[in-house]
């Protein structure tokens, strides 16, 4: 029994020794660590883009986080976002970055989990790549640069993988309209 | 060079795989997918929360259910709304019955791809009681839709725990026969030992969940990993396999669904009783006369009468709501017998079926605090997860669904490479690819 259901159960969330993880990482990273926040149990860091890969690896080879799975990566674009934010605490005036990629860790041996966020800007889409330390960010990595036009360096093979290559566009941007159509037979508009 | 696909009879859905051959061996391979690919997330952003529902069901269309639950979980989890102990168990138990039809489905192919096409037909049949089951309670055998953010569309229908438990016995009976016809048939063997191997490291690397990464020997399970609903409450085991070939991966299924029907046996004795057919006074009025009456303010016959309004809502009446939904005024539709006869159910009936509108109090539709939430489930292929972000209005502002499949068709290529041909189609069948909840 860990956090991640306990609120869903009517139930005080348990004392376990490993909570607070975003707490610990934000003391052990200060200069990597923007900031942190935790939302229903899920606990979240946000990283700065330049410091993220050593961070990654140590939640990785750490023996007290062990983050041996990549359970998901995805990404937001806040572009359309209105008001403020509780889940980007760094976003102090204007709208930030536009991009946060969301990355979602799994620890089998320790059981947690943890939510890694990185803000992307619009101008400087680019990110460095993970493949190496967890080869599940492959095709992840690919859905993202699809799917929101977000490069990561050092992919050995950044290409489309849902849509066609032909396709303009990154269809999850928020300004990229929903009615559009781009066959490669038929009618377009 | 050979194309296995778009569309090979050997294939569970439309995908491509390129193998790099040197005569009949795999020296290389890759996957290619995107076929199915109907922008699901780029949906859900232009729809409300409970419109999105429909779209889950075609996820994974084997066990659409689960979909359901997950979806509804993450929502209910972004308002941190309790469900009523009925509506969980009902939750496990139509979960776990999508669960014993996925695995009935992808043992059952996979079979018949390797010429055992009278297992195929059992399964199907034992599948058949199942869909059975979910017509009876949601009016549905696919595109169920069945779970609503904060309870489900209606309680159980009346004999509905008699239909099931035959159906959990022929079921059983079915896997004991096909047991005896796969588990020990040599030539079911030969074609399935050894063949189409993953290591447990490997697996862990790529983010494989579920039955495949369970025969590689790693026990992990997110009903007993993080426990959600009640499945706390139940005792079952997590089968686990030693060698992770198709062979493993086919008898962990098989064991998987016996532990399922364990589960949903444990629920019927622990579910509490809901008030199945208990009238509020004996008194059911149609709803188009309901309506008129309340208009023209004949209202003292009415209270406390029940309100036949369509049989697809049946189980949703306002006796059997504290029951199957939590009291939760944002997110839960009033019951219709409020809805017809007073003001106060009719107004919070449209502010919840409207949409649009400002922010606050203004607005119109399911508004969950902003927020963002990550809720996994158990689904066939493995973890299920919803990544849900609210920013407060009637829409969600990002819906990303971590589909099962999507990393176990990325490691694909290891398994493949290194076999033969012939290899490729039991181990794709194992897989149990879901073109639905891999394309999204």
């Amino acid at each position: 029994m860990v956090a991640l259901s306990g609120w869903h159960r009517g139930q005080p969330l348990q004392d376990n020794p490993m909570e607070k993880i975003h707490e610990r990482i934000k003391e052990k990273f200060s200069h990597a660590v923007l900031a942190i926040h935790q939302f229903r149990g899920d606990e979240t860091a946000i990283l700065r883009k330049e410091s993220s890969l050593e961070v990654f690896r140590f939640l990785k080879e750490d023996p007290e986080f062990d983050f041996n799975v990549l359970m998901d990566l995805s990404a937001v674009d806040y572009l359309a976002f209105e008001g403020p934010d509780p889940t980007r605490p760094y976003v102090i005036t204007g709208k930030g970055p536009r991009f946060e990629v969301v990355y979602h860790l799994y620890s089998f041996e320790k059981n947690h989990r943890l939510r890694i966020k990185i803000p992307v800007e619009e101008k400087d889409a680019v990110l460095p790549s993970i493949i190496s330390l967890w080869p599940a960010a492959d095709w992840y990595e690919r859905e993202v640069w699809d799917m929101f036009g977000i490069r990561f360096i050092g992919h050995p093979n950044l290409k489309r993988i849902l849509m066609y290559e032909e396709f303009v566009g990154h269809p999850l941007r928020k300004d990229y309209p929903v009615n559009k159509r781009q066959p490669l037979i038929g009618p377009k508009n | 060079m050979l194309n296995m696909g778009p569309a090979h009879p050997a294939m569970h859905g439309i995908i491509r795989i390129i193998l790099e051959l040197d005569g009949e061996n795999v020296v290389g391979s890759e996957v290619e997918i995107g076929y199915l690919h109907r922008a699901f997330e780029k949906m859900s952003e232009q729809s409300g929360y409970l419109q999105v529902i429909p779209y889950t069901d075609r996820l994974n269309y084997v066990s659409p259910i689960i979909n359901n639950v997950g979806y509804c979980l993450a929502v209910e989890k972004l308002f941190g709304i309790i469900l009523p102990e009925r509506t969980q168990f009902i939750h496990v138990i139509l979960s776990e019955f999508s669960r014993v039809a996925d695995h009935l489905t992808c043992i059952g192919a996979s079979a018949m791809e390797l010429g055992a096409f009278t297992a195929f037909l059992y399964m199907i049949r034992a599948r058949e009681y199942i869909y059975e089951l979910m017509e009876e309670v949601t009016g549905a055998r696919l595109t169920v839709s069945y779970t609503r953010v904060g309870g489900v569309k209606g309680d159980l229908p009346a004999g509905f725990e008699e239909k099931a438990k035959n159906a959990i016995r022929e079921t059983r009976e079915i896997l004991k026969e096909c047991d005896q016809l796969l588990t020990r048939n040599r030539i079911f063997v030969d074609r399935m030992k050894d063949i189409g191997v993953l290591t447990k490291e490997k697996a862990l690397a790529y983010g494989i969940t579920g039955p495949f990464l369970r025969s590689t020997g790693v026990d992990y399970d997110v009903r007993r990993a993080h426990p959600y609903l009640v499945y706390d409450r139940f005792h079952f085991e997590i089968p686990v396999g030693s060698r992770g070939d198709n062979l493993d991966r086919y008898l962990c299924r098989m064991a998987e669904m016996e532990q399922s029907l364990r589960i949903i046996e444990q629920a019927f004795r622990q579910i509490p009783q809901g008030p199945i057919q208990v009238d509020m006074e004996g008194n059911v009025i149609p709803a188009a006369e309901a309506v008129d009456e309340a208009k023209m303010g004949r209202i003292e016959k009415l209270a406390g009468s029940r309100i036949a309004p369509d049989p697809t809502l049946e189980g949703a009446h306002k006796d059997q709501y504290p029951e199957i939904e939590a009291p939760e005024k944002r997110a839960v539709l009033p019951p219709k017998e409020d809805t017809y006869t007073n003001i106060e159910g009719l107004m919070n009936h449209f502010k919840m079926i409207m949409m649009g509108g400002g922010f606050g109090m203004g607005g119109h539709g399911i508004r969950p605090p902003k927020g963002e939430v990550y809720f996994p489930v158990e689904g066939g292929n493995g973890e299920l997860g919803f990544y849900v972000i609210s920013d407060g209005t009637d829409r969600p502002y990002r819906v990303r669904v971590r589909p099962p499949c999507f990393p176990i068709l990325a490691a694909l290529p290891l398994c493949l490479n290194g076999g033969t041909v012939a290899d490729v189609v039991p181990t794709f069948g194992s897989v149990n690819m879901i073109g639905g909840e891999l394309d999204r």
